[in-house]
């Protein structure tokens, strides 16, 4: 890839301030707009943006294939765990009220909707990466 | 509340992280991708089943998901009508997913293995989603869960031909979908609620209103698009016949049945009877075209050379059949076409399965390559013949059946004409499956062309042959035993044509 410094001190300049943005939407989420599947679209954002900047490998040395597997199977458990734990607990499906006065913890509800957001977050943000890199790695050829 | 109401969401929430283990499994051991997607099947199978005999002795089950009242949050809602629905598309994708290992083995890479079990398991996950939901945005969001695994799932055989068919659905599909979206819209612009209680509860006040017409005119074609209703039923050939022969069977039992089911949902459910009938009488329309449908498909079904691309086209006939029912709009020609709902599924699976296996061993499925197969795979064509008599509508099958529940609704309407044709409809499948019967039969003393298919050729292994087996004797069994269906069918109707 060509060297190219603007683009590549922006990028490093912004990355951070792009997950730090997308970790506040999706807390946000809770309360008001914004969510998981936003939050972490602006995530998986960052490392296109990466892509584009630094090329495929190097993006791939941090976030590699195993890591995106992983990812996305553990956000979608802590999203199901959750709704099932309310479950088990005699609630509806994702009924967080029932963990709350359950386990006696004031608030807790709100935290749940949070921890959900996260997972949501974290599937979405690693299936996104790997639509890039299967779109990064084929060069725009089809197959 | 007892467990068998927590079932309408597990049967959603436990094939979708089994959808995850299957990656999961299938990084660190390919060989375990298939036996998680069939236990969640065999799951789902069993659940739709137990929810069916609940549903008939209790009563409909509603379900709030995360505890929020309807019509403020998501509910579902599962009724006579489509838990027997549920039960048919699960009884075919447990089939399916018996005869699928051999066949996936064969015709989809090993490196590709692991991404179809769990796109197939997600787009039976999408389907019962479209089934059991009694939300009409959820209702969407399953559709574009299943309609984007099913055009992975055709390109996935990965020829030139399968990619093509693909994109043209994925384009139809699309449209489909938007259409779909704006009638959503619409709706929800008239009433505010996107529960399907809640608004067939509400719309009746704005029955006259342009928007609910818009509405109820793009949700017709949305689902006329993905059901595959003559005329918009373009991207279907080349879909069912470029795609592997398990997404094949899965698509045109499965997923073809909730598209119907979910335009029935629409239509009487949602709008009532009371106005696709009075205010905005659309039936006569439904009508003429379903009978075209009949006539069409079954022709366009003689003309082809390929075995599978007719049964394809014999589908579009089908699905004419299943909307006359709708056209007619009466008690006894509605329990005909729901019969016929679940009848099509399990012959037509049976007839793909075949056209499948002759393929696996074959590696064609040109009809002029198959002179004398019957020779080798006796068992396979014979249950090919079974079924095949099921579509023909001979006595005393499933689909004698319901096709005479069709014309005895069709004469208690007094549309004699379309009754005639109904039964023409029958005379032309007697055109296309005897075709293949008699080829595969009889077609072996001019056979030189296909000899040395036929060499390589012998019967199919037990886990392919297995299934259509069982679906030959189930047309048989179900025809036989109708009144058990019935039984279910019956208040199934009842629900429909009784509004919500």
């Amino acid at each position: 890839m060509r060297e190219n410094v603007v683009i590549r001190t922006v990028s490093r300049l912004a990355v951070p301030f792009i997950q730090v943005f997308a970790l506040y939407v999706i807390v946000h989420g809770a309360s008001g707009a914004g969510g998981g599947f936003q939050g972490g679209v602006v995530f998986a954002s960052s490392f296109i943006l990466m892509t584009i900047a630094f090329g495929l490998s190097s993006v791939r040395k941090r976030l590699n294939n195993r890591w995106i597997v992983i990812c996305s199977v553990l956000g979608i458990t802590i999203y199901a765990g959750i709704g099932l734990l309310c479950l088990i607990l005699g609630g509806n499906y994702l009924e967080y009220g029932i963990i709350e006065t359950t386990l006696g913890i004031p608030h807790l509800h709100g935290y749940l909707l949070d921890a959900v957001e996260v997972g949501i977050g974290i599937t979405v943000m690693a299936v996104m990466t790997s639509i890039i890199y299967d779109m990064a790695e084929r060069g725009g050829e089809s197959s | 509340m007892t467990m068998i109401d927590h079932i309408p969401v597990l049967m959603i929430v436990i094939p979708i992280l089994a959808s995850l283990l299957i990656l999961l499994a299938g990084w660190y051991d390919r060989r375990f991708c298939y036996p998680i997607s069939l236990i969640t099947i065999l799951f789902q199978f069993g659940s739709a089943i137990a929810i069916l005999l609940h549903v008939m002795q209790e009563g409909t089950i509603r379900y709030s998901v995360g505890g929020w009242a309807p019509p403020l949050g998501i509910e579902l809602v599962v009724d006579s009508f489509n838990s027997y629905i549920l039960a048919a598309i699960l009884l075919l994708a447990a089939a399916t997913a018996f005869y699928a290992r051999r066949s996936v083995e064969k015709e989809i890479g090993p490196e590709k293995t692991v991404s179809f079990y769990v796109l197939f398991q997600l787009l039976i996950t999408g389907l019962v989603g479209m089934t059991i939901t009694g939300d009409i945005f959820n209702l969407y969001v399953f559709l574009e869960i299943s309609s984007i695994t099913a055009y992975t799932l055709i390109a996935s055989a990965r020829r030139p031909h399968s990619y093509v068919a693909s994109f043209n659905y994925l384009i139809l599909g699309s449209i489909a979908g938007g259409f779909i979206l704006l009638g959503i819209a619409n709706l929800y612009a008239a009433t505010g609620t996107l529960n399907m209680a809640d608004l067939a509860h509400l719309l009746p006040a704005s029955y006259e209103l342009a928007t609910v017409h818009a509405a109820f005119l793009f949700l017709m074609i949305g689902f006329s698009i993905k059901a595959a209703f003559f005329p918009l039923h373009l991207w279907l050939p080349d879909a069912y016949a470029e795609s592997p022969s398990a997404v094949t069977i899965l698509l045109s039992t499965a997923m073809a049945k909730v598209s119907i089911y979910a335009m029935f949902r629409i239509l009487f459910s949602v709008f009532t009877t009371a106005y696709i009938i009075d205010t905005f009488p659309v039936t006569g329309f439904i009508l003429f075209i379903a009978t075209v449908a009949i006539v069409a498909g079954a022709v366009l079904a003689i003309a082809q050379k390929d075995l599978k691309r007719m049964l394809a086209y014999s589908s579009v006939s089908q699905v004419g059949y299943i909307m006359f029912a709708l056209g007619v709009a009466n008690q006894i020609a509605l329990e005909g076409g729901l019969l016929h709902i679940l009848g099509h599924a399990v012959m037509k699976g049976c007839l793909f399965m075949v056209a499948g296996l002759i393929i696996y061993r074959m590696g064609t499925s040109r009809l002029s390559d198959l002179k004398g197969v019957a020779k080798t795979m006796p068992i396979s064509c014979a249950a090919f013949a079974l079924a095949g008599a099921s579509m023909i509508g001979i006595p005393p099958t499933i689909g004698f059946m319901s096709k005479y529940y069709l014309v005895l609704g069709a004469l208690e309407a007094g549309h004699w004409v379309y009754a005639a044709v109904l039964l023409l409809g029958s005379l032309l499948a007697v055109g296309y499956i005897w075709r293949f019967i008699e080829i595969a039969y009889f077609g072996d003393h001019h056979g030189d062309h296909g000899e040395d298919h036929q060499t390589r050729a012998r019967e199919g292994p037990l886990s392919m042959l297995a299934p259509i087996v069982g679906l030959a004797l189930l047309s048989l069994f179900l025809g036989v035993f109708v009144e058990a269906v019935m039984e279910v069918v019956g208040p199934a109707v009842s629900i429909l044509l009784g509004g919500a």
